[in-house]
C-alpha cells in the first residue's frame, strides 16, 4: 500500500477543515455573526473573541464560519450549474455534429473569448449583484469550458466500438448517450470541477470584495475583507483572517488538484 | 475575424438583456412621454434589434462608442485613458514575473525532486493561492501603514510626476508580479519536465553536450510554447480581473471604470469596456500565436 502524496494529505486536510467550518457554520457559530455589540467593537483577539471583533463588535470567528457556509454553498451551486448546463450542451453538440455543433460551438468559442471574470462582470450588470446573480453570472461564465471538454470527449468516444455496438443492439440515441457516453466523461469532469471550484470561490470573493457579490450584512470572506479596509490600521486582524481563510482554501484546492493530476497522468508520476 | 464579430454581437445582446429602458434611465425622473419618445428616436431604440445592431456596430467601427450617461464624456477616449494606466501595471508585472519565473521553472524541472525544486514549487503554489486583493491589502498594511515607505491612497500619473507616479504604481505591480510568478513558474516547470523525458534530450546528453547547452538550447526552446501561450492568457485575464487590485490601491484604471459603471448603470461605458477588453484579449492571443514561429520552427505562420 503506497502512502498518499504529501500534497494530497495537506490539501485534503485544508479542504476538510473548510468544509467542516462551512457545515458547522450553517448550524452553529460561537456568537451570532450579525449581532452588533458596540461595547465590544474592534476588540483584539482574546479568549472571549478568539479572532477579535469588527467595527460593529461582531465576532470575527463566527463571521468567518458563516462566510465559509455562504462561499462554499455559492461555489458548489455555481459549479453544479456550470457542469450540468455545460455537459448538456457538450453532449448535444458532440453527438449531433453537423450544423447544430457548428452553431453551438461558434457561440461557445465567442464566450470563451472573454476572460471569465469579465464575462461574469458583464452578466452581473444584467442579472443584478446579489447571491443569486453571482451564481447565474459565474455559472454561465464557466459553462463554455465544460461544454468544450465534454464535446471533445464525446467526439472521440462516439467513434469507439462499444458505442457502435450499443447502436447495433438497437438502443436509442438518448439511451446510448446517457448509459455509455456520459459515464466516460465523468473522470475529466471531476478534475475540471475541482479546479473550477477554486476559480469560482476566488471569483466570488473578488466580486464580493468589489461590492458586487453577496451584499452586507451577510458575511462572506470577500466582503469582510472589503469592510476591513478603513480599519486595517488599528485592527490588523480584520484584514488578516478572512484573507488567510481564502488563501488556505485555494491552497488546499491547488494541492488536491496537483495530487489528482499526478495520479491520473502516469508520465508525471514521481514528478510531484 | 469572425470571433470579433461574434464578440460584438454577444456584448450587444448582453446589454440589451438588461431590464429597463435606457431612455428612461438617461432622463431619470424628469422624463415625460414626449421627451422619452424623442430620445428613443435619437438613440434609434424605436428601430428593430438587427437595425439597432447595424447602426451601433457601424459607429463602433468608426471609433464612436457613444457617450457616458454619468459624465457625458465620449466613451472611447475615456476607455483608452484608463486602459493606459491598467496596461502599464499589467505589462510591467507580467514581464518581470516572466523574467523571474521562466528560468526558475526550467531550473526546478532540471533539478526535479531536489530540495531546490521542492521549495520553488511550494513557493509558487503558495503565491498562486494568495488572492491579489489580499496580498495587496497586506502590502498596504506593511509598506504603507507600518513602515510608511509608500503612499497608501491616491494616484499620480507618471506623465505628471515620474517619481511620485512610480511610487504609486510600485505596490500594485509588486502584487501582480508575485501572484503571476506562481502561475508562470508552475507552467514553465511542467512543460520543461515533459520535454526533458524525450529521447532527443538523452541523445543530446549522450553526445557530450554540457548540461547548460542541453537545458537552454535544446530543452528550453521546445518547452517554451505552452508557457508563452499561458503568458498571453495571463495578460488578457489580468485586464479583466485587475479591478480588484485597482480597488485596493485606488488606481483609476480600466477595471475600476467598469465596476464603477456597473454600480452607476452607465450602460454605454459598460458596453464599451466589455467590447474593448474582449477585443484586446482576442488580439493579444492572436499576437501570441503569431509569435510562435519565432522560437518554434515546427509551427509555421499558416
Amino acid at each position: 500500500m503506497k502512502r498518499p502524496a504529501p500534497n494530497a494529505i495537506v490539501g485534503g486536510t485544508l479542504i476538510g477543515i473548510v468544509l467542516a467550518a462551512a457545515g458547522t457554520g450553517a448550524l452553529w457559530t460561537p456568537y451570532d455573526p450579525l449581532k452588533l455589540s458596540f461595547r465590544a467593537k474592534l476588540a483584539a483577539p482574546s479568549s472571549v473573541h478568539w479572532l477579535g471583533t469588527d467595527e460593529f463588535g461582531r465576532d470575527v470567528l463566527s463571521r468567518l464560519m458563516a462566510g465559509a457556509t455562504t462561499s462554499v454553498w455559492v461555489s458548489l451551486v455555481t459549479v453544479s450549474f456550470a457542469v450540468v448546463l455545460g455537459t448538456l450542451i457538450g453532449l448535444l453538440s458532440g453527438y449531433m455534429r453537423g450544423w447544430v455543433d457548428r452553431v453551438i460551438m461558434a457561440f461557445n468559442d465567442a464566450l470563451l473569448a472573454f476572460p471569465g471574470i469579465l464575462l461574469a462582470l458583464g452578466l452581473l450588470a444584467v442579472v443584478g449583484a446579489n447571491k443569486y446573480g453571482i451564481i447565474v453570472a459565474l455559472g454561465i461564465a464557466y459553462t463554455p469550458s465544460v461544454a468544450r471538454i465534454v464535446r471533445g470527449a464525446v467526439l472521440s468516444l462516439r467513434e469507439r466500438e462499444f458505442i457502435a455496438a450499443s447502436r447495433v443492439m438497437g438502443n436509442s440515441e438518448a439511451f446510448t448517450m446517457a448509459r455509455h457516453i456520459l459515464p466516460n466523461c465523468i473522470a475529466p469532469l471531476t478534475v475540471l470541477a475541482t479546479s473550477m471550484f477554486g476559480y469560482v470561490l476566488l471569483a466570488e470573493s473578488a466580486l464580493s470584495f468589489l461590492g458586487l457579490g453577496v451584499p452586507p450584512p451577510a458575511p462572506t470572506w470577500g466582503n469582510m475583507l472589503a469592510g476591513s479596509r478603513p480599519y486595517i490600521g488599528q485592527a490588523v486582524w480584520l484584514g488578516v483572517f478572512p484573507g488567510l481563510a481564502i488563501s488556505l482554501t485555494l491552497l488546499g484546492i491547488n494541492l488536491l488538484g496537483d495530487a489528482a493530476r499526478d495520479k491520473l497522468d502516469p508520465r508525471m508520476r514521481g514528478a510531484r | 475575424m469572425p470571433t470579433l464579430l461574434i464578440v460584438a454581437v454577444s456584448v450587444f445582446v448582453l446589454i440589451r438583456l438588461i431590464p429597463g429602458d435606457p431612455a428612461q434611465l438617461m432622463l431619470g425622473d424628469l422624463a415625460t412621454p414626449a421627451s422619452l419618445a424623442d430620445l428613443r428616436g435619437r438613440l434609434g431604440l424605436d428601430q428593430s434589434l438587427p437595425v439597432q445592431f447595424g447602426i451601433w456596430f457601424g459607429k463602433v467601427l468608426s471609433g464612436d462608442f457613444g457617450q457616458s450617461i454619468a459624465s457625458q464624456q465620449a466613451v472611447l477616449p475615456l476607455i483608452l485613458q484608463r486602459f493606459s494606466i491598467s496596461a502599464q501595471v499589467v505589462l510591467v508585472a507580467v514581464l518581470l514575473a516572466s523574467l523571474v519565473a521562466v528560468p526558475a521553472g526550467v531550473i526546478a524541472a532540471w533539478k526535479q525532486n531536489s530540495s531546490l525544486d521542492l521549495s520553488l514549487v511550494t513557493l509558487a503554489t503558495l503565491l498562486l493561492s494568495i488572492p491579489t486583493f489580499w496580498l495587496g491589502l497586506l502590502f498596504l498594511l506593511f509598506f504603507g501603514l507600518k513602515l510608511e515607505w509608500l503612499p497608501v491612497v491616491g494616484y499620480v500619473s507618471i506623465s505628471e510626476n515620474v517619481e511620485a507616479g512610480l511610487l504609486y504604481l510600485l505596490m500594485p505591480i509588486m502584487t501582480l508580479f508575485l501572484h503571476e510568478i506562481g502561475v508562470i513558474l508552475r507552467m514553465a516547470r511542467a512543460s520543461t519536465l515533459e520535454v526533458l523525458r524525450l529521447d532527443y534530450i538523452t541523445h543530446a546528453r549522450a553526445k557530450g553536450l554540457s548540461e547548460m547547452a542541453v537545458l537552454w538550447r535544446h530543452a528550453f526552446k521546445n518547452a517554451f510554447g505552452p508557457t508563452w501561450t499561458l503568458i498571453g492568457l495571463v495578460l488578457g485575464n489580468l485586464l479583466g480581473g485587475i479591478a480588484v487590485v485597482e480597488t485596493v490601491f485606488t488606481i483609476p484604471g480600466l477595471g475600476r471604470l467598469l465596476v464603477d459603471s456597473i454600480f452607476a448603470r452607465d450602460y454605454p461605458v459598460i458596453q464599451g469596456c466589455l467590447l474593448f477588453v474582449a477585443c484586446t484579449y482576442v488580439l493579444v492571443n492572436l499576437v501570441i500565436d503569431l509569435c510562435y514561429p519565432l522560437f518554434d520552427p515546427r509551427v509555421t505562420a499558416a
